[in-house]
């Protein structure tokens, strides 16, 4: 089984974002392989455990985008595939269409894994873009994934709670979220071990990929202040709770 | 003016409130198409004509693909130059796939939209900045923020129009089941209200006092990460940065540190409150009304007080 996993070299959640100049950002900060993706790599790496084959990682991304193809690598997949591009925020159709190039000259997939979102454009589209440019089906926050005569059964996780159960035929598009697997840590060795795996770099224009005429252009980003210290309630706990909701109902409005 | 369409979200027979605010935007560009699956037009009709929907064309389709096939063509039919709809997860799918089939840009998860300019603005990074998006194309998709938009009223009075179209088959993909999960409770995303219990609930049924608490508000219950993790609450009710994004009217922390990835999924709510044992917990550094204090002891008060106030 031939399975691709798409991901994407983002800053660390946790990492300080500051503004630099219109639409950019100090990219000095720590970055990782998108949250959402290591769940998309855990379950392609675990098919291939149990059923053989190869997972093939792919990253569209500036150079130092090789760190998460590495992760990838340090994790379980057995090669790797960096597209490179100029920019952190590339039109998400672009990127499919990088992402389509790179996986049609590598081999035909018969999976294909995918986060469901990214963490710094937020943008949950590159799956169905992928998806619908290779004529693939696609579901998307898949909690569950599981496989029979060349069908894929995915529980994708609804509002509320709910979970919609779903049946593709192969290949198709799966965007992975939380509660999909337990992704593992990297060991030592296997880190080492990651170096000497394949990894080929191209250029986005090696792949004869044009820039897509119609797109979401980020113009401008904007830093989002924190509040300030809150207004604390004092006395007793039926005195707080008292001032409090009048406060909620008399001064805001929202009770 | 153009024509702005909107894919109305139901909840049974009725519609969503979240559309209102949907609604309301779509009438500051131009006559507004409303796009609704239902068999039952007329059950909702005053409803849309009271937010401002001129024509209410009615669809038939089960497939989440085949519903986007039709809203595509329905795009094309109405001549709409933006489609809008609830930034829900069922929102975001549809939306998303009719905007491939047209190869049309989309911005999910807007919190302010400028029809004039093509304009929106989303979160980026987990909500510590916000980005403006020029959208550029024929036809243009947003899905916007539930809650974000005041809803106004526009009344107009509406054409009923029912729409078909050929769909293709989709064996390819097919909706096998529904699993129901919290036995109907609200979809959080969509709550105006919300309750949240961190790690010091310390199990499943303590959170019964955050319930009991969301009844009379009334809202919805949510959970910290920790809390989920330590197994007291569902992931489904879990917000933050690897949970549900939520802005509702009022928030309630009880027992929440701060955390940068809860705060990620919840900043932007209009009025957060913060109930904690520590004074010098970080949430008390990024709230709008602070309560130092055991949750134990202050929670059932606020519902006593609630409930009071109701008579
Ligand atoms: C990639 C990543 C993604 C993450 N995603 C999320 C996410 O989606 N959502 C999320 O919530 N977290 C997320 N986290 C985890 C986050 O960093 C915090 O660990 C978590 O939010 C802490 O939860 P908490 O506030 O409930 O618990 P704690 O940080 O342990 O805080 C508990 C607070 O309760 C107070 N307290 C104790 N007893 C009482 C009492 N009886 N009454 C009142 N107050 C009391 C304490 O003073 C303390 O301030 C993520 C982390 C990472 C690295
Ligand atoms: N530049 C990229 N390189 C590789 N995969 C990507 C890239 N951008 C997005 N993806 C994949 O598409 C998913 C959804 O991303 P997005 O549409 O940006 O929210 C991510 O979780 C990744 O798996």
């Amino acid at each position: 089984m031939k399975i691709f996993v798409c991901v994407k070299h983002v800053p660390d959640t946790a990492a300080n974002i500051k503004v630099v100049g219109e639409n950019g950002f100090d990219e000095t900060v720590k970055f990782v392989m998108n949250p959402y993706d290591e769940y998309a790599v855990e379950e392609a790496v675990r098919i291939v455990q149990e059923q053989g084959g190869e997972v093939v990682a792919v990253s569209v991304g500036k150079p130092n985008a090789i760190n998460t193809v590495r992760s990838a690598l340090a994790v379980g997949a057995n090669r790797g595939i960096l597209v490179k591009t100029d920019t952190q925020f590339l039109d998400s159709t672009t990127t499919a269409l990088a992402l389509k190039a790179a996986i049609e000259q590598d081999g035909a997939p018969e999976l294909i894994f995918t986060g469901k979102q990214s963490v710094d454009s937020e943008g949950m589209q590159t799956h169905y873009r992928l998806a619908a440019k290779m004529g693939l089906p696609v579901a998307t926050d898949v909690v569950a994934f599981s496989m029979e005569n060349n069908k894929a059964v995915v529980e994708c996780e609804m509002g509320g709670g709910d979970r919609e159960v779903i049946e593709m035929a192969m290949p198709c598009v799966v965007g992975a979220t939380k509660g999909l697997n337990e992704p593992r840590y990297p060991k030592l060795p296997d880190i080492l071990k990651a170096k000497k795996k394949p990894l080929v770099e191209m250029d986005l224009a090696d792949l004869g990929v044009a820039a897509s005429p119609v797109s979401a252009a980020m113009t401008s980003l904007t830093q989002v202040k924190e509040r300030g210290a809150a207004t604390m309630m004092k006395g007793s706990v039926q005195e707080m709770v008292e001032d409090l909701v009048n406060r909620l109902e008399n001064d805001v409005k929202v009770l | 003016m153009s024509n702005i369409g909107v894919l109305i979200e139901m909840d049974g027979q009725e519609i969503k409130a979240s559309n209102h605010g949907v609604l309301t935007v779509a009438c500051t560009g131009g006559n507004v198409v409303a796009l609704v699956f239902t068999e039952d037009g007329e059950a909702i009709k005053s409803d849309l004509e009271r937010f401002g929907a001129g024509k209410i064309v009615t669809m038939s389709a089960t497939s989440p693909v085949q519903k986007a096939s039709l809203m595509a063509a329905a795009v094309k039919e109405y001549d709409l130059g933006v489609l809008m709809g609830v930034s829900s997860s069922q929102g975001r799918d549809l939306l998303t796939r009719c905007a491939c089939i047209l190869d049309a840009p989309i911005a999910l998860d807007a919190m302010h939209v400028n029809l004039s300019d093509g304009t929106v603005v989303k979160s980026h990074f987990s909500g510590k900045t916000t980005a403006d998006i020029k959208l550029t194309g024929d036809i243009l998709l947003i899905g916007l923020r539930p809650n974000v938009i005041e809803a106004t009223e526009n009344p107009v009075s509406a054409e009923m129009i029912s729409f078909t179209a050929e769909t293709g088959s989709s064996d390819a993909f097919k909706v096998l089941e529904l699993k129901k999960g919290g036995g109907g409770a609200i979809d959080l995303s969509e709550a105006e209200i919300i309750i949240t219990g961190g790690r010091p609930m310390d199990s499943a049924e303590n959170f019964k006092l955050l319930h009991a608490c969301a009844e009379v508000l009334p809202g919805a219950v949510g959970a910290s990460r920790a809390a989920v993790d330590a197994g007291f609450a569902p992931h489904s009710i879990q917000v933050g940065q690897t949970g549900k994004t939520v802005s509702p009217k009022l928030y309630i922390g009880c027992g929440l540190s701060g955390s940068v990835q809860h705060f990620a999924g919840m900043k932007t709510s209009r009025v957060i409150v913060g109930i904690n044992t520590d004074k010098d917990a970080p949430i008390f550094g990024k709230c709008d009304y602070g309560i130092v204090g055991d949750l134990f002891d202050v929670v059932p008060v606020l519902t006593d007080v609630l409930k009071a106030r109701k008579g």
